[in-house]
């Protein structure tokens, strides 16, 4: 059906972007309410457009400029996007309440450019996940990557490398989607999503179609930061401002993925209209070892920023074995882990940040009596770390459960192994910050008491984020065959 | 009302975490925090209580409450199995309350407000596994149970006690790990799978083999919690938990959620026909036999009071498994009246121990001499409590033991027999000298009368004679022996 809400969407977040840096010139107070409320607005409208898509059961289609695809650019939401859209806006929202206190000193002098900043970040995400196009896709990409790298680098001293290499690296992958991007194009003549898709029938198995979908693959890759592509993200996480971390970590990583599960399902029409291609092999075992490294890895570190970094990298492989499956549970599983994965990260990196915030470090040994110290930020942690280990009832049992219902189905037995291996590993890292929050008494006496007792009480614009997250995690999970009955299974290509 | 009434399983299963909630908000004031936790207790007592009648009138109780996967609901059912199970856990919730303040309190523990929610979270938890109609359900509160019982074990925050916590995580994760795997691989085999009497699994449904291996995944995930040998060690390590949490938690709920587990595996998942066909009775058999003497043998040796009682348990435990095993109408209802009996027995052995501990500090038998002296009433209970476990009558423990004999011999499982025989004679040995010693030791402390405090002292009285009027009169009261009848009637008489 016809609807312009999709362009309103990514319009809103767009004009308040610019209006900030004037609005700053003639009232610093007004900016953060435009920003929230632009971040708010953004979050109806694509909630909205969510509900319509569930109920007319089809996609919403805009053309730019009237002009009809696949000559003119299309803005299109279906099902994925109907989860990815409102996912996208909502945890911007949320994570955009948070930074209202969280910014820090330095940053708060420039907030206006911050936000800014952070709304055109939103923007491109909600942009990509909409378009219907291969090449506004690309336009998308790079604005998430610009805005990307100019938010990292606003964190601590040494952010700036980070940032750098994070730029480096994600030049690379764009420049190996627009590579892809130029064989399809050759190949098809054509850049709109379902347009590709029936042109490239004629092209089965010619080498160019292959060799395209290699290097789209690698792009997306490289932004989902699979394994050994992943280089990018420990340091991008650790050294960024808590916020943009907590809201990066949430979707940056996912748009590699659903950029991925684009190429193969919609465009490539892997499972139905095409054999199982061996890129979906090799997918499947980097996404395996990606798990199971990203895990290890993660039990080696004592700072909880890189603890939740690495655990980004081995949670990303959740995702993509789920769509390397090639099977209805797998890849609803897949979906349903992008969608639990961001509210679980966000609000695990929101703690984090809030904790950094009142002891002025991360070190997850040095958390005695933070349990008591910090009641509503701890609690959460627990509700977002039970899910990541794959406990019921939260969110993260259910995505679990699908990828190894789908691993069963699809007769891989080492993932199946690699799945329940890695919730133990999970465990492993997790517990160890429970316990340590809870049930050890501060390392340093000397220092501690007054310290301890120094602790502000966090502020209401930081624990109602929190609690809407650990709430999310726990609905998510309790609620997630009404997703998967009503959005995922649409998701999933018919006759898989 | 008649739809209140219909909704009683919910009911039950909600007081406690409601209670829980409450006893959260009410962290300043333990006067109104206790009492939110026997107002639950009764009220939950009281609930069960009331389904009985019905239940034993044949009625079925069912309850779809929410989808949680395909072919997966989260539906509560009430059967003389469940009944049995929640009848115990709830009436010694009630005796348990009572005792855990009497407890907390000679103590001064800390963190008492965590303590008593996690207690109301495992009690929900117990009650949601026994009304569990399919086994998603029952993982789910399964891994409920096991995250609820966590901070209960580590409670006393020494590095012991974190230790034993992470052992204890570290058996029951990995156990929740493979029912997670059997129970995915089951939905993969039957699309709506449910518990049945007399099983839903057969061989047309899928060859030996795969029948097989989903036993053993199933029996490692009850087994751990039912300390089935070699899953036991984390029991006696969890004994580091307060008193009250062993006494319910490890005499009853949590270890008694395993062997109910087993019981509805090899009942409502394979059934006997089909246990036999593959093979597998006698080999679980085995190991529970071997489980008997050898636990037996190793609580000889324990000098620790609570560790001796710990490999009591595992040892009784297995009188359970061992008579779902048998397959025989005799040894299944000595199987269920044993959830019941041990549990009065063990539960009062308990309460002495840590009654015994409050008040006086003693934990070791060797420090146990003439404390009956001191003590009557409690060491009273104590003997009654010895004299059970050792199955003489006219205790309940012989009930379950000259029952279990018997379905030994329609089995035509002689060896079984002697099993039980030896068994009964070590549990003689490790239990009686300490009731001996305690009355007609020589002491030098004990000399006077110095009972503990009637919170601590009147639960195991109670409890004592329960087991009394149990072991006499096993059709009264909560007539634990009709409800076994029933469950074995359904089970092995081909499916209700």
């Amino acid at each position: 059906m016809q609807t312009s809400a999709p362009v309103v969407v990514v319009a809103i977040l767009f004009f308040a972007a610019l209006l900030l840096p004037v609005v700053r010139r003639f009232s610093a107070a007004a900016v953060y309410p435009i920003a929230l409320a632009a971040g708010a607005a953004a979050a109806a409208v694509s909630l909205w457009q969510a509900s319509l898509v569930i109920r007319t059961g089809g996609p919403l289609v805009s053309w730019l400029g009237g002009w009809e695809p696949p000559w003119g650019i299309e803005f299109r939401v279906d099902h994925l996007g109907a989860i990815m859209s409102p996912l996208v806006t909502v945890v911007s929202l949320i994570v955009l309440v948070f930074a209202r206190r969280n910014l820090g000193e330095r940053l708060e002098r420039r907030s206006h450019f911050f936000y800014s900043l952070y709304l055109l970040f939103t923007m491109g995400l909600v942009g990509f996940v909409q378009t219907g196009d291969l090449f506004n896709l690309y336009v998308f990409l790079e604005v998430i990557a610009l805005t990307g790298y100019a938010l990292v680098a606003a964190g601590e001293p040494r952010a700036p490398f980070a940032a750098f290499r994070y730029m480096i690296l994600g030049t690379l992958a764009a420049s190996f989607y627009l590579l892809g991007l130029a064989y399809l194009y050759g190949l098809t003549g054509s850049l709109n999503f379902v347009d590709v898709a029936a042109r490239l029938a004629e092209h089965q198995d010619t080498r160019t179609a292959f060799v395209a979908l290699a290097f789209l693959l690698v792009g997306f890759g490289i932004k989902a930061a699979l394994f050994p592509l992943h280089a990018w993200l420990p340091d991008t996480y650790s050294y960024s401002p808590s916020v943009t971390v907590a809201f990066m970590a949430a979707v940056g990583t996912k748009i590699g993925a659903y950029g991925i599960f684009r190429v193969l399902y919609t465009v490539y029409e892997i499972g139905t209209h095409r054999q199982h291609l061996p890129v979906t092999e090799v997918m499947g075992i980097l996404a395996a070892v990606a798990i199971v490294v990203g895990s290890i890895l993660a039990i080696a570190q004592t700072d909880l920023n890189r603890m939740l970094a690495y655990s980004s990298v081995s949670q990303i492989g959740y995702v993509l074995l789920g769509f390397s499956l090639v099977n209805s549970a797998g890849i609803t599983g897949g979906v349903l882990h992008v969608l639990n994965h961001a509210f679980m990260k966000s609000s695990l990196f929101m703690v984090t940040g809030a904790i950094v915030s009142r002891l002025g470090h991360g070190d997850l040994r040095r958390f005695g009596e933070l349990g008591r110290q910090m009641p509503v930020a701890m609690a959460t942690f627990t509700v977002a770390a039970l899910s990541m280990v794959g406990l019921p009832p939260t969110a993260g049992f259910f995505s679990k459960w699908y990828l190894v219902v789908g691993a069963i189905q699809a007769g891989k037995w080492p993932y199946v192994v690699v799945i329940l291996a890695s919730s133990l590993l999970n465990a492993v890292y997790f517990f160890r910050v429970l316990e340590s929050a809870y049930f050890t008494r501060r390392l340093d006496p000397t220092s501690a008491y007054e310290h301890v007792a120094a602790i502000r009480p966090l502020p209401l614009s930081v624990t109602a984020p929190l609690g809407v997250t650990a709430i999310a995690i726990l609905l998510l999970g309790l609620g997630s065959w009404p997703l998967v009955e009503h959005v995922v299974r649409f998701i999933v290509p018919a006759g898989l | 009302m008649e739809t209140l009434l219909a909704y009683r399983p919910l009911w039950i299963v909600l007081v406690t975490p409601i209670a829980a909630a409450l006893i959260v908000a009410s962290d300043r004031r333990p006067n109104l925090r206790e009492s939110w936790t026997i107002l639950a207790s009764v009220v939950q007592a009281l609930l069960v209580a009331s389904m009985l009648p019905a239940v034993l009138a044949g009625e079925d109780f069912e309850l779809t409450l929410l989808p949680l996967a395909s072919g997966f609901d989260l539906v509560l059912r009430v059967d003389p199995l469940g009944m049995t199970f929640a009848l115990v856990a709830s009436i010694l919730w009630v005796v348990t309350s009572v005792y855990s303040i009497g407890y907390m309190r000679a103590l001064d523990e800390k963190h008492q407000t965590g303590y008593y929610a996690s207690f109301a979270v495992c009690i929900f938890a117990t009650m949601g596994l026994a009304f569990s109609a399919n086994p998603l359900t029952f993982l789910v509160f399964y891994e409920v149970l096991t995250i609820a019982t966590y901070p209960l074990v580590a409670h006393k925050r020494t590095p012991e006690a974190v230790r034993a916590g992470r052992k204890y995580l570290a058996y029951t994760l990995s156990a929740g790990l493979a029912m997670l795997l059997a129970v995915g691989w089951i939905q993969t085999l039957i699309p709506a799978p449910s518990f049945r009497p007399g099983g839903f699994l057969d061989t047309s449904i899928a060859p030996p083999a795969t029948l097989v291996v989903l036993f053993v995944l199933l029996m490692l995930g009850v087994g751990v919690k039912a300390g089935v040998m070699p899953l036991h060690a984390w029991l006696p390590t969890a004994m580091i938990a307060p008193t009250p949490v062993s006494a319910l938690l490890h005499a009853v709920a949590v270890v008694k959620a395993g062997v109910f587990g087993v019981l509805r595996v090899t009942g409502f998942v394979f059934g006997a026909d089909t246990m036999r066909e593959i093979g597998v009775h006698l080999p679980l058999a085995t190991i529970a036999a071997f489980t008997i003497v050898v636990s037996s043998v190793i609580a000889l040796s324990q000098d620790n009071l609570k560790r001796r009682l710990a490999y009591s348990t595992v040892s009784q435990l297995s009188y359970i498994v061992l008579g779902a095993a048998l397959l025989s109408a005799a040894g299944l209802t000595a199987s269920v009246i044993h959830i019941a009996n041990h549990a009065f027995m063990k539960i009062t052995l308990f309460f002495v121990a840590g009654a015994v501990y409050a008040h006086l500090h003693v934990e070791k038998v060797s420090e146990m001499k003439g404390i009956g002296r001191a003590m009557p009433w409690t060491m009273g209970a104590f003997t009654v409590g010895a004299v059970g476990i050792a199955g003489i009558p006219p205790l309940p423990g012989f009930v379950s033991k000259w029952w279990l004999g018997i379905g030994a011999l329609q089995a035509e499982g002689i060896v079984f027999l002697l099993v039980l025989v030896v068994s009964a004679l070590l549990n003689v040995l490790y239990l009686f000298p300490i009731a001996w010693q305690a009355f007609f030791g020589k002491s030098e402390r004990f000399t006077r009368y110095d009972e503990a405090r009637l919170a601590l002292a009147v639960p195991p009285v109670l409890t004592a004679a329960a087991s009394i009027v149990l072991g006499i009169a096993p059709a009264i009261g909560p007539r634990f022996w009709d409800l076994a009848q029933r469950v074995t009637a359904s089970v092995l008489g081909g499916g209700s």
